[in-house]
């Protein structure tokens, strides 16, 4: 592993505290009952995250996982920068996209090209590298003639692997996946993960939240296990999905 | 997994680990430079803009004819309530030029202030999604707001043209310091309340109230003399009548396209010759320089405080939303 130490890691997490409100009343009319029935007027807080740290290297696949609710989105988030930590510090190196839900940039009134152009930059590629990759994207999601038909008008599964394609050729040193793996049917799952492998092998750096043990397993050397905003294991890949069957 | 590498279990190898590392290279995810990140991100914002540009109009029949429409019938029923009804007609001369020369950059102000105070809340899904600098939004319907400005703007220059106009320097150079008034300011006042919206959606009303307000604050539909004169016993009211950067940008847009016309010119030399009260004036309003420099301080206010704000708000965006 020393040449983890001689480069600085892609990632780091340090002693990161998040929290939500829990919101009780939604207007000043909804203040006025709580008061009035003697119910918490003030928002209530709950702790997502708490001091969590950890820190990526250059080129490791990570599985983050953990039950539902456990936090694993949350940190995802802090890490694209979606959400600010409350407590201590997120830093990253290089550039990081996330797969984080897919085709959350794509318009229905507009056609698969412009949708992959823009989704493509906002993801934050420039136009001559999707200029230079287009081609390649729309081969990827085997969409063929129906790339300049407005999006509306494509099944969910030609939808998902548009977008899905898009977000895996961006040009990045970090990509954050967030449970999207689980669409598609099998044969392009399989191709996805072929795709994933293939970006790990060059060097980028994942971080993965994943429920799925199959798939955690063949993308990822390291696992953290999160449970009530807390690592309850940080290790080997193998060990980790040990540790989250044992919880 | 030995030596205090990333992965171990020690956390406090972990962390003698992270305390080694040169910090200088690493960026804080969601922390961007504000409005001047735009410029590193001029591309996506093209695209932003061009997508709203080309899906206003979808599934429209239409289409663009409606941006000529909709300024049309506003125009025609003002020209006739306040032209004809109230009477304006006879004050000043070629009222109709008058109206349709401030009218429309009301309309660019109402349009691009709603469009911009929207703008975080209806792009939720990428907001919530994905980090992007987020003042991109509604710096994207600011300018989206006045790409539909330019057909208006194209129309009362040919009226203008046809009417006699002669485009020079000085007023192209109104024209354009006119509309980067009015485009600064909505900036400034959509970044605030863009953001004050993500969590008080009060402010979409306030946002409303502000704009039925705004057709009648600036002298459109009447002339700032006729403010002057009512106002005489309290000049102060005056002075905050003109500092409103809308009515400056109004008044520079009267300048460059009404006040130039000869018919105008004619009639308004004809009243001064017969020492006839005329309710229109070519001339600049006294002291207008510190109307105009008023006006800037206002819009710079409006874009440090529509920052700030709109920075303090931009970290729980994603929670609110």
């Amino acid at each position: 592993m020393s040449t983890l130490v001689e480069t600085p890691p892609r990632i780091v997490v340090e002693s990161v505290s998040k929290w939500f409100n829990k919101r009780s009343a939604r207007s000043m009319k909804d203040a006025f009952i709580n008061v009035i029935r003697r119910r918490p007027v003030r928002s209530q807080q709950f702790q997502a995250l708490s001091g969590i740290s950890f820190s990526i290297g250059e080129g490791e696949s990570v599985a983050v996982m953990g039950l539902n609710g456990s936090g694993k989105s949350t940190t995802l988030k802090l890490v694209s920068g979606v959400l600010e930590p409350d407590e201590g510090r997120v830093l990253t190196r290089g550039r990081v996209a996330g797969l984080i839900e897919v085709g959350a940039g794509f318009h229905p009134d507009l056609t698969g090209r412009e949708n992959v152009f823009l989704n493509a930059a906002i993801l934050g590629m420039s136009e001559k590298e999707t200029k230079a990759r287009f081609d390649e994207i729309v081969a990827f999601s085997e969409i063929g003639d129906f790339i300049d038909q407005e999006v509306k008008h494509y099944s969910s599964g030609m939808f998902m692997r548009l977008a899905f394609s898009v977000a895996i050729h961006v040009e990045l040193d970090v990509l954050l996946v967030d449970e999207v793996l689980s669409v598609g049917d099998a044969p392009f799952r399989a191709k996805c993960n072929e795709k994933l492998k293939e970006l790990g092998q060059r060097g980028v750096t994942m971080m993965v939240v994943s429920h799925s043990v199959g798939q955690v397993k063949q993308l990822c050397t390291r696992g953290i296990v999160i449970r009530k905003g807390k690592i309850v294991f940080d290790g080997p890949i193998d060990d980790a999905v040990a540790a989250l069957q044992a919880v | 997994m030995a030596d205090g590498a990333p992965g171990t279990r020690d956390p406090v190898a972990a962390r003698t680990y992270v305390t080694q590392i040169d910090y200088s290279a690493f960026d804080t995810p969601g922390r961007g430079r504000g409005i001047l990140d735009v410029v590193r991100y001029r591309y996506l914002l093209r695209l932003l803009i061009g997508k709203s540009t080309s899906l206003r109009y979808r599934n429209s029949v239409l289409g663009w004819f409606w941006s000529y429409v909709r300024p049309t019938v506003q125009f025609l029923v003002y020209y006739l309530v306040v032209g004809q009804i109230l009477g304006m007609h006879d004050g000043v001369p070629l009222f109709p030029v008058y109206l349709f020369s401030g009218i429309v950059l009301i309309n660019l102000f109402n349009e691009a202030f709603g469009a911009g105070t929207r703008s975080i809340v209806e792009n939720r899904a990428l907001v919530r999604k994905i980090y992007l600098p987020r003042e991109l939004f509604p710096i994207a319907a600011v300018i989206g707001s006045f790409v539909h400005f330019l057909p208006q703007l194209a129309v009362l220059i040919i009226v203008s043209v046809l009417l006699g106009w002669m485009p020079s320097f000085a007023s192209i150079g109104l024209i354009l310091a006119g509309i980067a008034i009015v485009l600064a300011f909505i900036l400034g006042i959509s970044l605030f309340f863009s953001a004050v919206n993500v969590r008080f959606r009060d402010a979409s009303n306030v946002v409303e109230i502000i704009r039925t307000i705004a057709t009648w604050s600036s002298p459109v539909l009447y002339t700032w003399a006729m403010v002057e004169q009512v106002t005489r016993s309290v000049p102060w009211v005056f002075h905050l009548y003109m500092s409103n950067p809308i009515t400056v940008a109004v008044e520079l847009f009267h300048k460059a396209f009404w006040a130039t016309l000869p018919q105008v010119q004619a009639e308004v030399l004809a009243d001064d010759a017969t020492k006839k009260a005329g309710l229109a004036s070519v001339a600049w309003p006294e002291h207008f320089v510190w109307y105009l420099s008023a006006a800037l301080g206002i819009i710079l206010f409006s874009l440090v405080v529509g920052q700030f704000v709109f920075r303090r708000f931009e970290r729980t965006f994603a929670q609110d939303l």
